[in-house]
Formats: structure tokens, sequence, C-alpha cells
């Protein structure tokens, strides 16, 4: 009896490894176009991973953005067809930044965008900057954007820009609110080794000096290690000094075991203003009855005053939209990556010769464009290739049923309504 | 009287950790298996605790009800199903098995529940505390520490008690002479695997209440699990206790002197115990 061999040979694998690794190249090769030239522009966001929340709403973006550029961008008379390609980073800035020499090199983009924390953006715009390809980005504060990739001021980069705020933004809103809250001066600062947190607890350019300035007393016990479990003596410390404050920048099961832990030690601050960890409303749901009252800093909600340059929707249609598509409640990331392509398709409009990098760059620099985050021009910025757009801070407050985060104090931003009054929590 | 509170709530982290390196140190103990996937089946037995509260309205803590058994169950399929066809004479099969089994587990929970934080509401418990001379003490934190006593011992009463026990013990010190004397190894390897996630369970609501949680956490937890496993001694079940108590303190001591220091100082601890006392404080096995 003979034997069949059916198996792989090194042979066929060779062959039809080869062949299926080719097939995308060949097939990308033969897409057929209508006769519009087009435009690629590439796209990297932490879909999965620890900031995956910060990137919930993205298909909802894009599949509007996809609709307003379904017929085409017009540039000197002709139109152009834009194809958007989006990349997943997984929160991990080693491959946020493959990734993006992926779509600079592999498939050719035009112009990148990336948003969402220093891991996201500092890569792709650093591999932007590189390949001289243009490159805009946002939600992220401008300090570790300019100073984490050793952005010399006066200086600048290339082609990378940037809009968000910054931490004196962060300073001001939060000391506004406290101002006007009637405690005792005594804040206790939780600030994490990480990226964020040693920017905001730096003794020159974070929280330190404009605290002390405005009188305030930081009780700062020193950097912890993200995913700590035990936070009993940070809270010995906050109440030895009668903290009434309690301010910092964590990941969201760092405040949970913190706040918990509090109560089990009896230490109940009047406010507790936290930067990054409150962000989302999922996470203030997780903290049950305890989570009503917290507040932290507010770049976008459906009340700020502002329309899209690109579909003419406001703020609250856009949350609205979002919460109707997904049944989920509205979060801050939406605004500033809708925004992030309405700079794209004005830049698309605008730019004098689309087939050259620099001509894209320069319309990007003179962009003057009122988005939904609010006014969008970087010859306003602080810094060279960064621009500013509003903020404000806000309180997670129990509305009926619901957590909504009230915007409490906006003496930073007048334009943006107030929509309610700080609360104690004890 | 602020050092004695960091070691007292150190000792109480400590029982944490042992739940977390408990289902570790059974595993390895009873059939050598290294199982990196622990800390995402610890963020799986919150998950599976948080749906359980969620559609039956119930307290976390009843909740163990339901999920213990859920897990014992996926243990014991997971053991016979996938985990047994890699055990042999080369260690490297079940951690790289094990090591996929993470990144799946992961991924499947972060497809089914988001990245969004997720939190177990016990209500008054969470913040519940009991204060006696200037020490507050919470409630939580010393239920946890008592359930991983009676874990641990109950773990221990079922090795040398029971007969589960005599055929882990017989299966552990030499497989083939236990197969011969008509002990099923596929069998109790399923049931130690089972047993080992029965306390993951525990280990992932204690987790779920006392801090939020999400898909991405479990590869942080493992850390300490090991560490507790390797300073008690391996296959030392009181000694795991021991190890995460150890750990615990070695965090609040360094967090006391300076908050960069809390887990830093619990990893150094480890090593120079592991530089000192190779086999750990308690080693039962000698290799």
């Amino acid at each position: 009896m003979t034997k069949k061999t059916s198996t792989w040979t090194r042979r066929s694998f060779v062959a039809g490894g080869a062949a299926a690794l080719a097939a995308p190249a060949i097939l990308s090769g033969t897409r057929a176009y209508a006769d519009n030239p087009v435009i690629k522009v590439g796209h990297v966001s932490p879909r999965t991973g620890p900031l995956a929340g910060f990137a919930e709403a993205d298909d909802y973006v894009l599949e509007a953005i996809a609709q307003a550029f379904s017929a085409g961008l017009e540039n000197n008379g002709k139109t152009f067809t834009v194809e958007i390609i989006s990349k997943d980073s997984q929160s991990n800035p080693n491959r946020a930044a493959e990734v993006a020499a992926d779509l600079i090199l592999g498939d050719e983009v035009d112009i990148i965008v990336a948003a969402s924390t220093p891991d996201t953006v500092n890569p792709v715009s650093d591999q932007a900057e590189i390949n001289d390809v243009p490159c805009i980005t946002t939600d992220c504060p401008w300090q570790p954007y300019f100073f984490g990739r050793n952005g010399v001021p006066g200086e600048g980069f290339r082609s990378t820009y940037h809009f968000f705020w910054g931490l004196e933004d962060v300073i001001g809103s939060f000391l506004d609110m406290w101002d006007g809250a009637g405690v005792s001066k005594t804040v206790a600062g939780l600030f994490p080794n990480d990226a964020d947190g040693n920017a905001w607890g730096d003794a020159e350019l974070g929280l330190p000096k404009p605290l002390a300035a405005a009188g305030y007393d930081l009780i700062d016990p020193g950097r912890f290690q993200p995913l700590s479990d035990d936070f009993s003596n940070q809270i010995a410390a906050f109440k030895a000094a009668d903290c009434e404050i309690v301010t910092g920048n964590m990941i969201a099961p760092d405040f949970a075991t913190f706040w918990a832990q509090s109560a089990q030690q009896g230490f109940a601050p009047k406010v507790v203003t936290i930067g990054k960890a409150l962000l989302f409303p999922s996470v203030i749901e997780s903290l049950g009855e305890r989570g009503d009252g917290l507040s932290s800093e507010v770049w976008w909600s459906p009340n700020h005053p502002f329309n899209s340059s690109l579909t003419g929707a406001s703020s609250k249609e856009l949350a609205d939209g979002y919460t109707a598509a997904s049944g989920r409640p509205w979060t801050q990331p939406i605004g500033f990556k809708h925004a992030l392509f309405e700079v794209v398709a004005d830049v698309i409009k605008r730019a004098e010769d689309l087939e050259d990098p620099e001509a894209i760059v320069a319309a990007i620099a003179s962009t003057n464009l009122d988005t939904i985050t609010g006014n969008i021009n970087w010859a306003n910025g602080p810094i060279n290739n960064v621009t500013k757009t509003p903020l404000v801070a806000g309180q997670w407050q129990r509305d009926g049923d619901e957590l909504d985060l009230k915007i409490v104090a906006n003496s930073n931003a007048t334009n943006i309504p107030i929509t309610g009054e700080l609360k104690l929590l004890s | 009287m602020e050092w004695l509170n960091a070691v007292v709530q150190g000792t109480l982290l400590g029982g944490l950790y042992a739940l977390f390196a408990a289902g570790l140190s059974l595993i390895f103990g009873v059939m050598r298996l290294v199982n990196i996937a622990h800390g995402d089946l610890i963020v799986l037995g919150a998950y599976l605790g948080l749906t359980v509260t969620i559609i039956l309205g119930l307290h976390p803590l009843l909740a163990l009800v339901i999920v213990v058994p859920a897990m014992a169950l996926i243990g014991y399929v997971l053991q016979r199903g996938i985990l047994n066809h890699t055990l042999g004479k080369d260690i490297l099969p079940p951690l790289l098995v094990t090591f996929g089994l993470s990144v799946i587990i992961q991924n499947a929970l972060l497809e089914t529940y988001s990245a969004d934080p997720q939190k177990m509401n016990a209500g008054a418990l969470e913040t519940a505390s009991l204060s006696a001379g200037g020490l507050s003490v919470g409630i939580l934190p010393l239920l946890t520490f008592g359930i991983a006593i009676a874990v641990i011992a109950s773990l221990q009463w079922v090795f040398y008690r029971t007969a589960l026990g005599r055929a882990f013990r017989a299966t552990s010190d030499n497989q083939e002479i236990a197969q011969l004397m008509g002990l099923n190894r596929r069998h109790i390897f399923g049931l130690a695997m089972a047993l080992a996630l029965g306390v993951t369970a525990i280990a992932g609501i204690m987790l779920g209440i006392r801090t939020s949680f999400d898909p991405s956490i479990g590869g942080g937890r493992l850390i300490f699990g090991f560490e507790a496993v390797i300073i008690g001694g391996l296959g030392n079940l009181w000694g795991t206790l021991v190890g995460g108590v150890i750990l615990g303190v070695a965090q609040t001591i360094g967090a006391k002197i300076d908050p960069g220091w809390q887990l830093l100082a619990g990893h150094i601890t480890f090593l120079v115990i592991l530089a000192f006392k190779p086999n750990g404080l308690f080693p039962r096995i000698n290799e």
C-alpha cells in the first residue's frame, strides 16, 4: 500500500506563504478609484489596552467624518478623494511608533494624525518629524508633548503640530474652583511616577510653584508607582496635615484604591480634584455613591458653545449622536477627535499644493479655524507648533438617575457657560 | 504609631497577596506548572463576579457562591482540555501555552467588557472601619485577611486530611507510581486546577471590591503572587501566607519612608530572600 503524502512540504509552505504575504501589496496596487486624485490620511489611536477609553468613540467619529468627506474635498478647483487609514497603537508607545512608520512608509500617507496621551502622540509625531510628513495631534497636555520630545522653545519642530491645553490651564482652573469653595488652603498631592505624574508634580513646571504663589500649602509625600495596592501612608500624612483638598493625576484603579482606603481610615476631604482618573463617566459610575461630588478638568462637554466646521453640528448634537449610536454616555475625547479631522479637512482645502508636504505644513501653520473644541490658530500658541483650546473645571453631580459633569468654574474661558455650583463633599 | 499603622496595613495587604498566590502555589505544588495566566484568571474571576452581581443583584460576597464553582469548572475543563497535553519533562510548553492563554483572556475580556474600569459595589463594607487607640483598620482588608487564612487552612486540611489530598501529594511525589496505584493523573490534575481557580475566584472578587479593575491589570497582580509563593517557599501553603505578609509589610514600610519605594521595597525584599534562601523561607520541595 502506498502512502499518500498530502502534508505541507517546506517548498509549498514557502511558496504559499510568500504568495499570502505578497497578496495585500499586489491587491492594493490594483485598487481602482474614480478619476479623482486621492489624498491619504493616517490615523493612530489607542483602540485597545489601558488607554482604550480615550478611543472608544473612534468608530462613531470616523464614520461621521467619512460621510462628510464622501463627496471629496476641493483643493484649487480639483476634487480630491480622502482616504482615512486608522491603526491601533495598543496603548503602547513602541507599537505607536511602529504603526506610524508603517503608515508613512507602507501606506505612504500624505498627512498623519494621532490623539490620546503622550504615549500615542509623541512616538507618532517623532516618526512624522523624521520622515518630514505633516502631522497634527491632540489630546495630550502640551508640556509632555513639547518637552517630552526635546523641543527647543523658539525653534520647535518642522512638520508636527499640536493643539490642546497645558498644565498652566489645569492649575488655573483648579485654583479657580477651589478659591470659590471656602475651604482651608491645605492641599494633598498624589502624583504617580509616570510621564503625567512627574510633569504635574515637577517643582518648577508643575503644581507646586503656582499653588504656593496662590497661598496654598501642598503636602506631597512623593511619587508612587502606578498600580499600588496601598495608600495608607499617604492618607496618614494627609490626615496629619488636615488637608481639605486632594489633587493630583492618577489612573482609575489607583484612585479607587485610594478613595476606598480614605474612607476606611477616616480621611474625609472636602474637595477632590484629580486629573485623568475622573474624566470618564464609566469610572465615576464604578465608584458608586462615592463618585458623586468628585471633580476634574473639563476639556470639552456637550455644553461647550461651539459647532463643527464640517457638519455644522453643535457640541450637544455630537455628544447625543454618540449616545444614540452606542448607548453609552458621552466622553471628552469625542470633541477633540472630531476637531482633529476638522483641521485636516481645512488644511486639505487650503493647501497650495497637496503633492508637496511643505505646502501642507505651511497650510497647517496658517490655520485659523473655529472647531467644535474652540478656535484653533497656531499663530496664537504659547510655544512653537502648539496652540491651546479652552479649559474649565467641572464636578460630577447626581442629576436624577445619572451622574452629570457640571461645569463649576470658568474664569479662564468665560464663553463656556457654568452649569452648576461646586458642592463640598463633607 | 505611624510605623505600627504601616505594619498593620501591610499585614492586611499581605492577606490579599496570599490569596493571589495560593492558587499558584497549589498548582505548582501538585503538577510543577507555572501558570503565567494566573493574573488574568484573577481578573476573569472579578469580571464573572461583576456579571453575577449585576444580573442577579447579589452582594459581591454572595456572588462567590456562583463564581467559585464556575471558575472551578473552567479550571477542570482547562486542565483536561489544554494544559494536560502540555505537561511533560519539558517545562517550556506549559509556560508558553499559559502565556498565550493570558493574551487570549485579556483580549476576550476587552472584547466583552470593553476597557472601562469596573468595580464591584459592596456598599457600606467598602468604607467601614474599626478604630482602636489611634489605629483605623478597614473592615474589608480585615475580612480579606480572614478569608486568606480560612482559604489556606482549608487547603491545608484538604492536602493532609483527605483522600483527595493524598492523591494530590502522591501525584506530586511521583506521577508514574501514582498512576500505577490506580490514580488517574489527568483527573487529579483537573481537580487541582479546579481547586486553584476556585481560590482564584475568591482573590478576584476581593480585588474587585477593593479597587477598580480592567482587562489589562492581570499581569501586574501576577508578579506579587509569584513573589509571595517564592518568599514563602515553593509548595508550602502557610509559607505563602507568610510570603504575602512579608511582601505587604515591606511595601507599606517602604512607602512610609518614601512613596516611591513602595513597590521597590517589596521587590528588593523578594530579591534579598531569593539571594540568601533561594528555596524560600519554608521550602517543602527539595529538588
